[in-house]
């Protein structure tokens, strides 16, 4: 018995020591670099791991921003299609959804099998395609093909209809039907609030998908002042900021504090979501 | 549509509600085209968005389209001309190898170390403290923009001052900086690292979940006999994850055959197309040096082609699962009739 409880105290030992350093490998690239955001060029060349803050946070902005990186410029533009493609995608998912769940049509089945079929087809293989495309109709350089492709999400529909087809009743619907309600106002009032959850959920996603979105934009978008914040990224790599260590470091910083943000303040519906996403699939 | 006939005649009073009646029960049977309607706005985003895109790169594989700012294009007079230039391309079988090699190098350290973790903070045994920090530190990675990442790791590589070299000197590992960003093997290393850290948080969190929707009574049963924690773990865990592992599999596969920001940012694909992916090789024939839209396009529907063999495995798969399922359903019910 002795023997026994002394394996499990090893054992726990053992669990809590690699997860800690999991832990700390997880903290210790975004900590050097947040670190060395605030410290000269010649301290980190002196020595590049630190644990405390320096004092040139400032002039490492000052550096950063006199040369062509313009961070307001990346999160405005950002801020624009993160939040247009959230409000599409979650809005017209749960329509999609909604219109699989609700209603008895002859199409649904076959529908909802090509929606299966198309679930994993990722953007980036039609990319070519998607920019002669765009590029004869002059929609390079603009916001929408960024914003407008996200309506159609077919994953995103899927999901929700799992999540209607658990927890909408059709009571509801016919009772408002009865009430006068017409179909289209029935879904904005009644079935929308009743979504809010898996809402709630596919607009984190979302939201941190476009945001981190590379490929698309970067093929799409030439004129700097339409850059994404991971475009201005790449800018970062240039040779102008060759020895400006502690400016590189604040860059980068500042492309990921907003999802910093969005994750310790919502990390428990993040952890949730993405298990839940498994589940249903 | 019977529901609503019930509730006609038990709730509504028509005197109060113009709409209700009997033309309510009439009109219940056009429902249907609701479901068209709200269906349009998807359907008409998809064939403009995905659908017409991908024909159109379709197309363009077997034309002569190449040059910055073109659009005019005529069809090749061998129409297969692209996909023999490419798939004799050494480069490019070089870039599906690297692929292939970078993914392996991240998905089995990454499966391995998931696995491990979920046995750890699913055991029954005792209950692993502070398991909600550990998750959240664990799976942070995952959501972090994969382009900042990748020139944040390109710095802490850097010579001859980086971190790492630092830290390593410091550490007595090694006497002198080493060029990391010189050596191929440590270049692909680095690329599969990242991935590796930035997704076995997010397998081990499915997992769990897959762990948890496990019938609570297996894991009694096989204490009660007696069963220690490895043999719980292999023999009654693992074998009911089994269609979850697939699907983490099958998932990381496709996420990995389009693996671009990481290789294409940390080190432009080099050295010498070391860690040089499919995408990125894609993204170079067509965005760089002359334009080759029709090459890349060639290139695109192989790895299209790659993408959805392994969909099409998936969704048999998945389907599997809800038949297995069905089967049991049935069977349960067959016993149910049995006993009465």
């Amino acid at each position: 018995m002795k023997s026994l409880k002394a394996s499990t105290v090893t054992m726990k030992t053992i669990i809590y020591i690699v997860c800690i350093l999991l832990s700390l490998l997880s903290i210790f690239p975004f900590w050097v670099m947040i670190m060395n955001a605030t410290r000269s060029t010649y301290q980190i060349q002196q020595s590049s791991v630190a644990l405390l803050p320096g004092k040139n946070l400032l002039s490492n902005w000052r550096i950063l921003t006199g040369k062509s990186f313009n961070p307001w410029v990346g999160f405005f533009n950002s801020m624009i299609i993160s939040i247009g493609t959230t409000i599409c995608a979650v809005y017209f998912s749960s329509l999609t959804a909604y219109a699989l769940v609700a209603y008895t049509w002859r199409l649904r089945s076959a529908f909802f099998s090509f929606i299966m079929a198309v679930l994993m087809i990722p953007a980036q293989v039609s990319g070519i395609g998607f920019y002669q495309f765009m590029y004869r109709i002059g929609w390079t350089n603009s916001l929408m093909p960024l914003i407008l492709p996200s309506i159609a999400a077919p994953a995103m529909v899927f999901f929700m209809r799992q999540y209607l087809m658990a927890s909408l009743s059709l009571d509801i619907v016919a009772s408002a039907r009865i009430d006068g309600s017409g179909e289209f106002r029935t879904f904005n009032q009644i079935v929308l609030p009743i979504m809010k959850p898996a809402m709630a959920t596919q607009a984190i996603f979302t939201f941190v998908g476009s945001w981190n979105n590379l490929f698309i934009p970067l093929i799409l978008l030439t004129r700097q002042e339409k850059y994404t914040m991971p475009i201005m990224v790449s800018l970062l790599r240039g040779d102008i900021y060759k020895t400006e260590y502690g400016s590189v470091y604040l860059g980068l910083t500042l492309t990921v504090l907003p999802l910093f943000v969005i994750y310790f303040i919502l990390s428990k519906y993040i952890i949730a979501g993405v298990a839940l996403g498994a589940l249903k699939e | 549509m019977y529901r609503v006939h019930s509730y006609r005649q038990v709730v509504v009073d028509p005197s109060s509600n113009r709409e209700g009646g009997v033309s309510m029960a009439r009109r219940g049977v056009s429902y249907a085209k609701w479901g068209y309607i709200f269906s349009i706005p998807f359907v008409v985003t998809f064939l403009i968005f995905s659908l017409y895109p991908t024909l159109y790169t379709v197309v363009i594989g077997f034309t002569d389209l190449r040059g910055l700012g073109k659009t005019a294009f005529k069809f090749l007079s061998d129409p297969f001309e692209n996909y023999k230039l490419i798939l004799a391309n050494a480069t490019f079988k070089k870039s599906l190898a690297n692929t292939a090699i970078i993914w392996i190098m991240n998905f089995i350290p990454q499966i391995t170390l998931a696995l491990l973790l979920t046995a750890w903070f699913t055991t029954r045994r005792f209950h692993v403290k502070a398991q909600g920090a550990f998750k959240v530190l664990i799976y942070m990675p995952n959501i972090i923009t994969a382009a900042t990442i990748a020139i944040l790791f390109n710095s802490l590589f850097g010579y001859p001052k980086g971190p790492i070299n630092d830290l390593l000197i410091r550490l007595g590992i090694i006497e002198g900086p080493r060029h990391f960003h010189l050596q191929k093997w440590t270049a692909k290393g680095v690329v599969a690292f990242i991935q590796f850290w930035m997704w076995y948080g997010n397998s081990m969190i499915v997992l769990i979940a897959g762990v948890l929707g496990i019938d609570v009574t297996l894991f009694e049963a096989a204490e009660i006999d007696g069963a220690n924690a490895p043999q719980i773990f292999f023999r009654i865990t693992l074998p009911r994850l089994k269609t979850i592992v697939l699907y983490v599999l099958i998932t990381s596969m496709i996420g990995g055959l389009q693996m671009f920001d990481i290789p294409r940012l940390y080190l432009l694909g080099g050295p010498d197309n070391a860690t040089l992916t499919s995408s990125v090789f894609i993204y170079n024939q067509a965005f760089s040096g002359s334009y080759l839209y029709n090459r890349a396009s060639a290139a695109s529907m192989i790895v299209f082609m790659i993408i959805v063999v392994l969909s099409v495995a998936l969704f048999f798969i998945m389907r599997d699962q809800d038949e297995v399922k069905l089967r049991k359903e049935r069977r349960a019910l067959k016993r149910r009739g049995g006993r009465v």
